[in-house]
């Protein structure tokens, strides 16, 4: 299935469409250590696409190259069809890739509800001048970015916390306002990383369930790294699997699951 | 409004139609989504339910079919009700949290065609028991998310159903039986609860619903321009006759939230000026009313408790039109500056004109404190068979512990064993599929037992509730044994949110209790005691210990009435877990079940007589999701002080 670029139907009714982007033989480096070694793998449109490995892998540094926040001394990074030449990360996203962190990175002292509408910044046109006057095109804009984020408010199910400070808010909450800002941003491309570290189990059923949701409704590509196993297998279309910076394994959860390789990276490899 | 006897609309569309010609512009319906509320007329709401009848049609709905209901309360889902009304079927709103098998059940009971479901939630709840079900044809859901890809074969959204009806050119059909629905057809199917037993289909006719809408909303003044917040659930009789029978009688307005978790923001933005809450919200309110004020500075907490002192002394008498004096006012009018008028403003009760609680007792205490408050809250008793009202209290006559006087057109009775029968035009046409037990509540003559044990109290006139007439039994001397009586002067304390009392054909009582985890668990931080869970917390000693004296505090209450003397409880046990409705053992209205807990824990219950003082158990407990799983714990048993002790057991 995956060799072939057509669009395809999966089990569960949802399209994939082409590539929508394509890491080729991606080398980083930080001095003498090669956190990533010629990488190769792509994400298509619609997928739900896993990178998994243990600790120190490198699935944070490649998630970090798909975001252009780390340059890639060798490879090549394509996004829909053309080259991506080195850029800054705010270029990257307004070419429509988003994400979440893994340590959260919210504005903790601004509520809710501003916290996702800066998601929404790279969709305002109006110069600082219109915005501090409160005129013309800044508040026309105000009021369609605020309907949207409400959309979105209302799909994460965090109405009850909309004007509550994120500051108070407890880990798991927070991790869905991440996604609720990312979202807002409306990307092509979300990237999500290990959104359900820390989780507990009714938590990682919520949010397994949000991804599954944004997913289907939106059709929002998504790449996600997570070291919840069971996770990642029921969530993802496609698993990328690393270890050490290599790349040890790809394909679909049920392929990489009987991977001889996977499986000793992953238990531990008897030494005796 | 023509206050004399009904003319004119038999039938909810009917008042509908009214509605729209007398006041068609004027907001119906509101709905918080998207941060915002918004807001449908008479004229909208009725175009939006005349399409989603003639949807029904599409579907190919028959006169009589049953349409069931299930959803949080929102706008749509009032407007499926009239609009399976208008394709002359009959509306079955069901529990929303209800578990997949007594979904099953009520739907298979009532053989219902269609289901209108809130979102997935409740779809993947009919999925689940789709093959039990035979009559089963199509789901109409509202949310249509995370829906996409299920098979759309038996299954349409609602707004597709509406435009189907839309383009269906099936009006002239619903005018036609629209304009058919007479006085005694079927208005609505509810199923009750069932403290015991399986839940029983109670069918309740047009003139049912609009007779007692009138009257109660006659007894009240209630006007056009009033407000509700429909956050109860939909499946309850009370919510029916607030948001659609009194609402389509007087035309106010409906408002719906945004979700559960917003029901307070939404209540305070709101503001509604008619307002009902079980027992249960006002207590929580209050709980986190003095959990707060217990954090508070210390110049915040002297102007709350100096103020909150006027209010209870002079708020009442103010409410009961009692003569006030000038400087009494001025006090009021200060506290009310100061303390009462945020206080209420914070709660969403400023508006509040007619409030009203029922469905258990509430303590004292706390209804109080509401009246303290300038809030004119009143009780009232009813059920699912008497369309609601049975009796309620009239403005200035109000008590705590009275239910009320008869309500407009309501006849009472009190049997010899003191079980309360009444007789009134809410009284219900039958319990569906259910000829034996329609005959035994309810005689040839149309009066309804209730199966609750009172009496009316000389002078007044308003009815006192004791008990359920079957759980008012004999203890082995031979006294009298009313347990609810003990277990409400039990609840009325924050710490304590359930209790169960044994004691039928028993030497002596004995109680279970469950501690409230807002409260106690407030009172632990302020004292540095340390808990990892609710069970450890409900073992603590020191709870223990405050317990025990709040049972020996009932225990002296409970001696003061001699007929009562010997329901003392003389030993009781804190439980390791709550009572919960997803483990059987309360009602999904939040009333315990006694013969299961009985039975569940019967261990307990010897342990209780056999004089041990502690006790391991292990119980099953059922997640949200269904799953089972098995907690352990060792119980501490506790004797309680008891008022002349040796005189009751001498007996």
């Amino acid at each position: 299935m995956k060799d072939t670029v057509e669009p395809y139907v999966t089990d569960d009714g949802r399209t994939i469409g082409g590539v929508l982007m394509d890491m080729r033989n991606i080398t980083l480096r930080f001095g003498g250590v090669e956190a990533i070694k010629d990488i190769s793998f792509d994400i298509r449109e619609g997928e739900i696409r896993a990178i998994i490995g243990p600790n120190g892998a490198g699935k944070s540094s490649m998630l970090n190259v798909i975001s252009g926040f780390y340059n890639p001394q060798e490879g090549e990074v394509w996004f829909r069809g053309e080259k991506r030449p080195q850029m800054r990360p705010y270029q990257v996203a307004r070419l429509g890739i988003a994400r979440t962190f893994q340590n959260i990175a919210l504005f903790e002292g601004m509520t809710v509800l501003d916290n996702i509408m800066t998601g929404r910044l790279t969709h305002m046109k109006s110069g600082m001048f219109w915005q501090a006057l409160w005129a013309g095109r800044a508040e026309k804009e105000e009021v369609e970015n605020r309907e949207k984020v409400e959309r979105i408010i209302d799909f994460l199910e965090i109405q009850a916390i909309r004007k509550t400070p994120v500051g108070r808010l407890p880990y798991g909450l927070k991790k869905r306002v991440e996604l609720a800002r990312a979202l807002a941003a409306e990307p092509k491309l979300l990237l999500l990383d290990e959104p359900m570290a820390g989780m507990n189990v009714e938590e990682k059923e919520d949010m397994s369930r949000f991804i599954l949701d944004v997913n289907d409704e939106f059709g929002t590509t998504i790449a996600l790294i997570e070291h919840d196993m069971g996770v990642v297998m029921d969530l993802s279309d496609r698993v990328v699997v690393m270890d050490y910076g290599r790349k040890i394994g790809d394909g679909t959860p049920d392929e990489v699951r009987g991977n001889q390789e996977v499986i000793d990276a992953y238990l531990g490899v008897a030494h005796d | 409004m023509t206050a004399s006897a009904r003319s004119g609309p038999d039938s909810i569309p009917a008042l509908l139609a009214r509605n729209v010609a007398q006041h068609g512009s004027k907001a119906a319906y509101r709905e918080k989504e998207f941060g915002i509320w918004q807001s449908w007329t008479w004229s909208e709401a009725a175009a939006e339910i005349d399409a989603l009848a003639a949807g029904f049609l599409t579907l190919g709905a028959n006169l009589g079919d049953h349409i069931a209901i299930t959803g949080r309360n929102r706008p749509a889902l009032y407007w499926a009700m009239v609009a399976a009304q208008k394709a002359g079927c009959v509306p079955v709103p069901l529990y929303a949290d209800a578990a997949a098998e007594e979904i099953a059940y009520a739907l298979e009971h009532c053989g219902a065609r269609f289901v209108v479901a809130g979102d997935q939630e409740q779809v993947d709840k009919i999925a689940d028991i789709r093959d039990q079900l035979h009559e089963l044809d199509h789901v109409i859901y509202l949310d249509g998310r995370g829906l996409r890809k299920y098979d759309h074969t038996h299954m349409t959204s609602y707004a597709d159903l509406q435009k189907a009806g839309r383009a269906g050119g099936n009006m002239a059909e619903i005018e036609k039986r629209t304009a058919a629905l007479g006085p005694d057809d079927k208005c609505v199917m509810l199923y009750t609860s069932g403290t015991t037993g399986r839940p029983k289909g109670v069918v309740l006719s047009n003139t049912n619903v609009i007779e007692t809408s009138k009257n109660s909303a006659e007894f009240d003044h209630l006007r056009p321009g009033d407000e509700v917040l429909a956050y109860l659930p939909m499946a309850w009789v009370g919510d029916f006759i607030f948001s659609i029978g009194q609402a389509m009688w007087t035309g106010f307005c409906v408002n719906c939230p945004e979700s559960a978790e917003t029901m307070h923001t939404d209540l305070r933005e709101i503001g509604p000026t008619y307002f009902f809450a079980p027992p249960r919200v006002f207590e929580q309110q209050l709980t986190n009313v003095m959990i707060r004020m217990e954090d508070a500075g210390r110049f915040k907490k002297w102007l709350f408790d100096k103020y909150m002192a006027v209010g209870r002394k002079i708020g009442p008498k103010i409410l009961d039109g009692e003569p006030v004096s000038g400087m009494e006012r001025f006090r009021y009018r200060l506290a009310d500056w100061l303390v009462i008028g945020p206080l209420k403003n914070t709660l969403g009760l400023s508006r509040v004109r007619v409030g009203y609680t029922a469905g258990e007792a509430i303590g004292p205490e706390i209804f109080d404190f509401y009246r303290a408050l300038g809030i004119n809250l009143k009780q009232l008793y009813g059920q699912t068979e008497a369309t609601v009202f049975i009796t309620q209290q009239p403005d200035g006559e109000v008590r705590s512990d009275t239910v009320g006087v008869p309500s407009p057109g309501v006849e009472l009775k009190i049997a010899e064993n003191g079980e309360v029968f009444y007789r009134s035009p809410g009284v219900f046409v039958e319990y569906y599929k259910n000829a034996e037990s329609t005959a035994s509540t309810k005689d040839a003559d149309g009066w309804v037992a209730t199966g609750d044990a009172g009496f009316i109290e000389e002078g007044t006139g308003h009815l006192r509730i004791i008990d359920r007439a079957k759980d008012v039994g004999k203890m082995a001397s031979g006294a009298l044994f009313a347990p609810k009586y003990v277990e409400n002067k039990l609840k009325f304390y924050p710490d304590i949110l359930e209790a169960v009392v044994f004691g039928a054909d028993r030497e002596y009582c004995t109680a279970f209790i469950n501690i409230d985890l807002t409260a106690v668990g407030n009172w632990a931080e302020r004292n540095n005691i340390a808990y990892s869970s609710y069970q450890e917390l409900s073992q603590h000693p020191r709870v223990l210990d405050t317990i025990e004296a709040h049972v020996a505090e009932v225990n002296k209450s409970v001696a003061a009435d001699e007929m009562l003397a010997g329901c003392q409880i003389h030993r009781f046990l804190v439980l390791h877990k709550e009572l919960d409705a997803d483990d059987g053992e309360m009602t999904r209205t939040r009333k315990v079940r006694r013969r299961i807990v009985e039975e569940k824990f019967d261990d307990l219950i010897a342990a209780l007589y056999g004089g041990q003082s502690e006790i391991y158990t292990e119980t099953e407990v059922t997640y949200e999701d269904g799953r089972k799983g098995k907690i352990t714990a060792t119980l501490a048993i506790r004797d309680a002080a008891v008022v002349n002790a040796g005189k009751v057991a001498a007996e």
